[in-house]
């Protein structure tokens, strides 16, 4: 009865976070379009320059057609929105500025906090986002055809990612307690992301050895894989099995959360205020 | 004209000296500065190991816009974007006042007083990805297509400047601005790529509207052998247009600010 108690009122406060972060967002419903702009330049330049060399070379490139190039890049934006987690950044400056020792006296987790904040923005952004949608779509023609199954999964797996990748930047995040400032870090990091995840480009597309690489690392769960899930023609036995991927890196992530905060917080001596 | 040349470089000056006190950053700039050009560069020939060439443009041509690209975004992250970071965050807080109450104008005031040194390192990357591009090229560049390079990287600066100035202006509508890096670093990305390759209304807005696409094109057209002197003409008349366009929206929108904290 008490496990149950403590799940229900896990629940209400991230309830509770999301639709206080919901309420924000709407107050600056402009600063939000203007973030949204800036977001979906990033894929509009992948798709316009993959397309072009599609198009150069009779309308496909490694067997993926200009259709299914265009509905790539329309749904990764969708799933870079979910994607958008507290950056390890922002770590550097809690921990400049000490704001992690009044989080440090609350009785949830501090993840927890972010990982609700996070989740509520993502209502606003996909309400921002659809009128931007409708316009590629119409602009760039994409070829998407998902079956119940497929849609499905996508709607679980973009929350998998979602839980993925904050677990990764909490655990990134944690160095800066050690170090301050692990900028150099996050770089790195944020390189191999973008070049194993599916981010800069359909993983097809990339050399052998990489597909090999990114088949070992968390990245591709987070990009790759649900927007595959929607624009692939992926069986249902892959669907499925991609699931339990997210479910495994999710397991490493809050293991690695629960051992390198605790780590961390030994080592805190709070920075600033 | 003398007197404001003579303030804006006593805030070179004060940047310098604050930047010098800050040495390590030089090295994490370095290492960034790297990472970003090898990730480019990296993508570079992911494009061209399915492909001999993009709208036309070989690798090393795209490499020198490339260079472009970076050198300008080193001038824009060290010089412009924390000026006008700055002025966004004075309108909000109603610091303003300080800046304005200054016996000088008030647009050469608010846009020289900050300097990250340290990202200048980004100039020196894209000046050395221009020169690898341009020495992979036959014919080899000119000198007077050189000299118009440099004019026209310097009336790219401009227009990239004029931009910002345009979207930090808004801040005196739109006090909460959190968002103008991210969106200038999304549309900025559309420069690593040549104008020519977007779709019609991407190309026209993003030379005209977002003067990106000229900025970093046209002075990478001036050493790949693809510049008519009809667009030199052309781009220094729409940066002349712009400058006076950004500087009369500056004034409007300073006639709005009422000071918040005053």
């Amino acid at each position: 009865m008490t496990q149950v108690s403590a799940i229900r009122s896990m629940w209400d406060f991230y309830v509770v976070g999301a639709r206080t972060t919901m309420a924000v967002q709407f107050q600056y419903r402009a600063a939000m379009y203007m973030y949204t702009l800036g977001m979906v330049s990033e894929p509009v330049i992948y798709l316009v320059v993959w397309r072009t060399i599609a198009n150069q070379h009779g309308g496909t490139i490694n067997g993926l057609g200009v259709g299914q190039i265009a509905a790539y890049y329309i749904v990764w934006t969708l799933v870079r929105t979910f994607n958008i987690v507290f950056t390890p950044f922002g770590w550097e400056w809690r921990i400049r500025e000490g704001t992690l020792s009044s989080q440090l006296l609350r009785p949830i987790h501090p993840v927890h906090y972010d990982m609700a904040t996070f989740a509520g923005q993502k209502v606003p952004w996909l309400i921002m986002y659809a009128p931007i949608a409708v316009g590629l779509g119409l602009i760039f023609h994409p070829v998407l055809h998902p079956n119940v199954l497929q849609v499905v999964v996508f709607f679980v797996a973009i929350w998998g990612a979602y839980v993925i990748r904050s677990l990764n930047h909490f655990v990134l995040g944690m160095l800066t307690i050690f170090t301050t400032r692990a900028t150099a870090i996050f770089q790195v990091w944020f390189l191999a992301e973008l070049l194993v995840s599916g981010r800069l480009v359909p993983l097809t597309l990339m050399p052998h050895w990489a597909q090999s690489v990114a088949a070992w690392l968390p990245f591709k769960w987070t990009f790759y894989f649900p927007i595959e899930a929607l624009v692939g023609g992926m069986s249902a036995h892959t669907l499925l099995t991609g699931l339990l991927w997210q479910c495994f890196w999710a397991a490493i992530g809050s293991a690695l959360v629960f051992v390198t905060f605790r780590l961390a917080v030994r080592h805190y001596s709070a920075v600033g205020n | 004209m003398r007197r404001g040349l003579g303030l804006a470089w006593t805030y070179v000056r004060l940047g310098f000296l604050n930047e010098m006190q800050y040495r390590a950053n030089f090295f994490v700039a370095i290492f960034q500065s790297l990472l970003s050009v090898a990730v480019a560069i990296a993508v570079l020939a992911l494009v061209y190991s399915h492909t001999a060439s993009l709208h036309g443009w070989s690798q090393s041509e795209l490499l020198v816009v490339l260079g472009v690209q970076i050198l300008l975004g080193g001038f824009i992250h060290a010089s412009v974007q924390p000026n006008m970071e700055r002025l966004t965050q004075e309108v909000q807080d109603g610091k303003l006042d300080f800046a304005l109450t200054k016996p000088a104008d008030s647009q050469l005031m608010i846009s020289m007083r900050e300097l990250r040194l340290w990202q200048l390192v980004d100039v020196v990357s894209g000046v050395i990805v221009v020169m690898v591009g341009v020495s992979r090229l036959h014919p080899a560049v000119g000198v007077g297509h050189t000299f118009a390079f440099l004019a026209l990287l310097l009336i790219g600066a401009s227009l990239l400047y004029c931009f910002w100035l345009v979207l930090a202006t808004g801040s005196f509508w739109v006090v909460n601005m959190w968002f103008l890096s991210d969106l200038f670093e999304g549309m900025y990305q559309v420069g690593r790529w040549p104008i020519g390759v977007y779709p019609g209304w991407l190309r026209y807005s993003m030379t005209y509207l977002v003067p990106i696409g000229l900025a970093v094109t046209v002075p990478a057209q001036a050493m790949t052998h693809r510049l008519h002197w009809t667009t030199v003409a052309v781009a220094l008349g729409f940066a002349l247009v712009v400058f006076a366009l950004a500087r009369r929206f500056w004034r409007f929108g300073l006639s709005r600010y009422s000071g918040a904290s005053a």
